[in-house]
């Protein structure tokens, strides 16, 4: 008999293949005496030696996907294999103390992370982390127990995890992971947005699968309507593959799409972006045949890394996407770290409330230096192609106003050295504190463009954490408050001749596009994955016909209406 | 025996990345290497007492080689140091 469950379909598409559980083994280390410690100290080389070989395939693996940058950290964790501190210390504790390999290695390791969780720095304090999944690598090894590492797999296989943290991702082998299932999540969690732009087919927030599945099972992922199908019967399968060729004939139909513009069925002109986080998303954006790239978060610029980055480092960056846009638009958002997103480096107190903390903007303003090199590298990169300016989290046009004098003074700056830069920047802001959106038409004046980032805006506007499951019913992207909010920021800038955008997840949404089309937004940016069902989407709908409706779903009382009504007028 | 003080220049002193850099040059030779810093001593082949140290910038340390081959060894870990930029 088979199984349905029920999770969030993040990720479209059908995948069918066997289970690999992605799980932490339980290593449970019994200390017992030895005799012949030699051959123990044997055993405990063999298994030192497989962890060092599976790790130098992580390591190749995250050179050929992710870069240098990601690589250097396996190969500092091959260095702690080789380190004569930990590896002949648990040999002499062996010899010395007629101990088994497992305990002596325990304990040995357990006395440096201490060492390391102890030190005054964040950045060592994480450093007990990689001494951690080290030691626990030989641990399964000497134990025999199963170390389920994703950098392992050799198969077609769809993956089961509680979650999938960042290390996990890119430890993934894209060729044989076909798609994966977790139990936590939601459409805007991390494993969520990196399925997406890996384009594998997943199901996220499903709360039992790890539970429910067993190491091998037949699986069918349904990252279309969000189900997860265990040992499926043949007649299920028939099913799904048929439904797996008509997505792929669908897709192929949207791919006819890739250079056309995006016009309505009414003929009007709308821009779709979409939003990277590294130089290397934009041949996705390209493939995708997105107009411009409406959002690049440079955050990534500075994590996972001990240090910030240089201003040419950064310039390097900035001019690779610009030139890859071969003039297409790209709009560049200054740091927004943070809330969620900490860098150690910078050693920032710990906050009650992070995400209405010390962040983004509020941080540039305060720690200039490093607001000034970013601002600086962004400048020198101008003249390499369209480039659009963003500043985060705007609260107030004092904020604006402050943010907007640093760039003139650094501008001058170069100037005065003889810096060739691009004299038509556009400087915009990001709109998701809802104060604003409710001064939007005073802020319209001053900016050129606003791009509304609906993540941020929705859990301010509702006071409720996205990632906290239990208000998660909350995040309502089409409550009338929001959508009211929305139509406020678009009058306000359309009055003013300026340009609005969106670059949260609401953009590419199937249920969202009809409503912000009805409501003037100029620029949808997007995953690069979405565009061309957007564009497909959008040349079947009429802008006048989606703006007389527009009274109608803002006068509604509840999200549940809203869906309603789109689903039975578009 | 050889032996040598640097001044650390690099701007986040010696940790991470250049740590793996000198950790593996020090792997190369069989003397024994050690290195000296607020008047501690690692095992400059042990990756994990070397970032323990956590050397900020403009710090001096000392680097000592015993054995066979220690000026070989000392010279290295000189060129690595110029060439990464981590100290002179």
């Amino acid at each position: 008999m088979s199984e349905k469950i029920s999770g969030i379909a993040a990720s479209a598409g059908i995948a069918i293949a066997k289970a690999f559980i992605l799980e932490n083994p339980e290593l449970t280390i019994e200390k017992k005496r030895v005799e012949d410690t030699a051959s123990e100290i044997n055993r405990f080389s063999a298994a030192v030696e497989k962890a060092k070989g599976e790790l130098q395939i992580i390591k190749e693996n995250a050179l050929r996907d992710l870069g240098e940058d990601k690589a250097a950290i396996f190969a500092a964790h091959l260095l702690v294999l080789e380190d004569p501190e930990l590896i002949d210390a648990v040999k002499t504790k062996i010899e010395g103390e007629n101990v088994n390999a497992e305990s002596a290695m325990d304990e040995i390791s357990g006395m440096f992370i201490n060492m390391f969780e102890q030190m005054d720095n964040e950045y060592m304090k994480e450093r007990a982390a990689d001494i951690r999944d080290v030691s626990k690598r030989v641990l399964a090894h000497l134990l025999g127990v199963q170390f389920s590492s994703p950098a392992s797999i050799a198969e077609e296989v769809i993956i089961i995890a509680e979650d999938l943290t960042p290390s996990d991702t890119a430890q993934l082998n894209r060729q044989f992971v076909l798609g994966f299932a977790t139990d936590i999540g939601g459409r805007t969690s991390h494993s969520a947005i990196m399925s997406r732009s890996m384009e594998i087919p997943a199901v996220v927030g499903t709360k039992v699968v790890t539970g429910k599945i067993q190491n091998g099972t037949i699986l069918v992922i349904d990252g279309i309507d969000g189900e997860v199908i265990v040992d499926p019967t043949e007649e299920e399968l028939v099913l799904y593959r048929k439904k797996q060729d008509q997505y792929k004939e669908q897709k192929a139909e949207w791919a006819k799409l890739v250079n056309e513009q995006t016009t309505t069925s009414d003929s009007q002109h709308v821009e779709l972006a979409a939003n990277i986080g590294t130089p290397q998303d934009v041949q996705g954006v390209l493939e995708n045949g997105a107009e411009g790239v409406g959002l690049y978060r440079t955050e990534f610029l500075y994590m996972g890394r001990d240090q910030l980055p240089t201003e040419e480092e950064q310039f390097k960056a900035y001019k690779e996407v610009l030139e890859k846009m071969e003039g297409k638009p790209v709009v560049i958002r200054t740091l927004d770290i943070g809330g969620d997103k900490e860098l150690p480096y910078l050693d920032l107190p710990k906050e009650m409330n992070p995400f209405l903390g010390f962040r983004a903007i509020r941080l540039c303003l305060e720690q200039q230096d490093i607001f000034r090199t970013q601002l600086r590298a962004l400048l020198r990169a101008s003249v390499h192609g369209n480039l659009k300016i963003m500043f985060p989290m705007i609260a107030t046009l004092v904020e604006f106003r402050a943010a907007k004098n640093v760039l003139l003074e650094e501008k001058e700056k170069l100037a005065k050295a003889n810096v060739d830069v691009s004299e038509n920047i556009e400087l915009g802001i990001m709109v998701e504190i809802p104060s604003t959106a409710v001064l939007s038409d005073r802020f319209a004046k001053e900016v050129d463009f606003f791009s509304i980032g609906t993540n941020d805006l929705i859990q301010y506007t509702m006071a409720a954490d996205r990632m906290n499951e239990r208000v998660s019913y909350l995040y309502q992207p089409y409550n009338p408050a929001i959508l009211r909010l929305v139509q406020m920021v678009i009058n306000a800038a359309h009055k003013e001749g300026k340009w609005v955008g969106m670059c949260g997840e609401m953009a590419g949404d199937p249920i969202a596009i009809p409503i912000l089309l009805g409501l003037g937004l100029d620029e949808f940016s997007m995953s690069a994955t979405s565009v061309l069902p957007a564009r497909s989407q959008l040349s079947k709908l009429s802008k006048t016909e989606a703006a007389k409706h527009i009274d109608t779903i803002l006068n509604m009382d509840t999200a549940e209406e809203v869906v309603q009504f789109v689903n039975e007028n578009f | 025996m050889a032996e040598k003080t640097f001044k650390v220049t690099s701007d986040s002193g010696i940790h991470a990345r250049p740590a793996t850099v000198l950790v593996n040059q020090a792997g190369q030779f069989s003397s024994d290497i050690t290195l000296g810093y607020n008047g501690k001593n690692v095992n400059l082949k042990s990756i994990m007492g070397v970032m323990s140290l956590g050397i900020q910038s403009g710090s001096e340390i000392t680097i000592k080689a015993e054995g066979n081959d220690a000026d070989d060894a000392l010279k290295a870990i000189e060129d690595v140091m110029k060439k990464e930029g981590l100290g002179e």
